[in-house]
């Protein structure tokens, strides 16, 4: 999963601080996996350098400075990129996926749309399996199969995602 | 008219189950001899809109154009005539006819549009061993395994070298083993005879032996961006 997009993503809707940035993240997706604040701070450093946060406030405190973060023009264009990007079929695909469908349903995007171009990814290097499968021999097909029996898992998923988008809409935004 | 190149062409399918909408404005477009699949949830509609684009029923509003002709405009024995002619079909149980044997099965097609017993038969045990269900030509479809038949069910749409061959799941009641095989049989049959084929299907894996996929949802078709 790219936690730059991420939190560029849950910085779309409004300035946050590192620390509210962390518990967003928390929240949507670090069930198994909280963030560290480093790599939020490290995140943040670089999304900053190359352009697509700006600072949107400083408060001083009694510790280190508090910084609040806000995304720029070409951090919105960078997530809306990398949530129409299909990601390329591989095992354990559902955490980037999941990702991206509540960034999507988070920003007022079209979550379908992006279910549709990674369905069309998907079956994309399905067809090419089942072509090299018709062709092969007996151990392509035994390899082959075992991709497509994979890839069509994520679709099942991916369907079953999409027959459920209205409620994810309605548990993410409350 | 079709639109340039297309075979099969239908344009804004409206079609309602009492207050029920099963299409809602639905788009579709078919190109002689290739494959498509038609995706999408249960009761999303794509059985409806196969029924529709091959005359079985008519839409409430809406045209398909079939080459320069207009289906939704044809009487019921014009439709009837044209799916005889031009049009094979396989459904999700094969469909057989119980008390005929599976060479029979296949031939009757081919005997209503005309062709004398020999003839058809002969073409008909053709195609039952393209399909490599020959040895069950005797048999009648109650004596044959789930795969043979859905094998003979493809051979009696073939049979009749169809332009278009409408397939509602082929694949659905049968194991993996022998889906695949009646899919490979399927589109490589309709592929040396230049048949298109309309599939529809909820499973990845048939739908990757098409060409390219239209997912239904709602009741609307959307062409996948990026298919080949």
């Amino acid at each position: 999963m790219s936690i730059g997009h991420t939190l560029l993503g849950l910085l779309e809707s409004g300035p946050r601080h590192g620390y509210d940035l962390k518990r967003a993240f928390d929240e949507h997706f670090g069930q198994d996996r909280p963030l560290h604040y480093g790599q939020v701070y490290s995140t943040m450093s670089r999304l900053l350098k190359n352009g697509l946060v700006e600072v949107d406030g400083v408060e001083a405190g009694a510790g280190p400075e508090r910084k609040r973060y806000a995304i720029t023009d070409a951090g919105i264009t960078d997530v809306a990129q990398w949530l129409a990007r299909p990601e390329k079929p591989e095992p354990y695909l559902q955490s980037t996926l999941y990702t991206k469908i509540v960034l999507a349903l988070l920003t007022d995007r079209d979550a379908a749309e992006l279910l549709d171009t990674q369905r069309a990814e998907h079956l994309r290097l399905m067809r090419g399996l089942t072509e090299r499968k018709r062709t092969g021999d007996l151990a392509d097909q035994l390899i082959c199969d075992h991709a497509l029996f994979h890839l069509e898992a994520d679709l099942r998923w991916l369907e079953l995602t999409a027959a459920r988008l209205d409620k994810l809409a309605e548990a993410v935004r409350t | 008219m079709t639109p340039a190149g297309s075979l099969l062409h239908a344009s804004a399918l409206r079609k309602a189950y009492g207050t029920t909408p099963a299409l809602d404005g639905a788009d579709f477009s078919l190109h002689a001899g290739e494959v498509v699949a038609v995706m999408g949830p249960s009761g999303s509609g794509k059985s409806t809109l196969l029924h529709c684009l091959a005359g079985i029923i008519g839409p409430d509003s809406g045209t398909v154009h079939y080459g320069n002709r207009e289906l939704t405009a044809m009487s019921d024995a014009e439709r009837s005539a044209l799916r005889r002619a031009d049009f094979g079909f396989v459904f999700q149980f094969g469909q057989l006819v119980p008390e005929l044997t599976c060479l029979e099965n296949v031939a009757l097609p081919l005997r209503l549009t005309g062709a004398k017993r020999k003839e058809a038969e002969a073409r008909s045990l053709e195609w039952l061993e393209r399909l490599e269900v020959d040895t069950v030509a005797a048999k009648r479809p109650g004596e044959v395994s789930g795969g043979q038949g859905q094998r003979v069910a493809v051979a009696r749409a073939l049979a009749g070298t169809p332009r278009v061959v409408f397939a509602d799941e082929p694949t659905g009641a049968l194991d993996s083993l022998n889906g695949e095989r009646v899919m490979t049989l399927l589109t490589e049959a309709s592929r040396a005879t230049s048949a298109a084929v309309v599939l529809v299907t909820h499973e990845a894996r048939v739908a990757a032996y098409s060409d390219r996929e239209v997912v239904v949802r709602d009741g609307v078709a959307r062409e996948m961006v990026g298919a080949v």
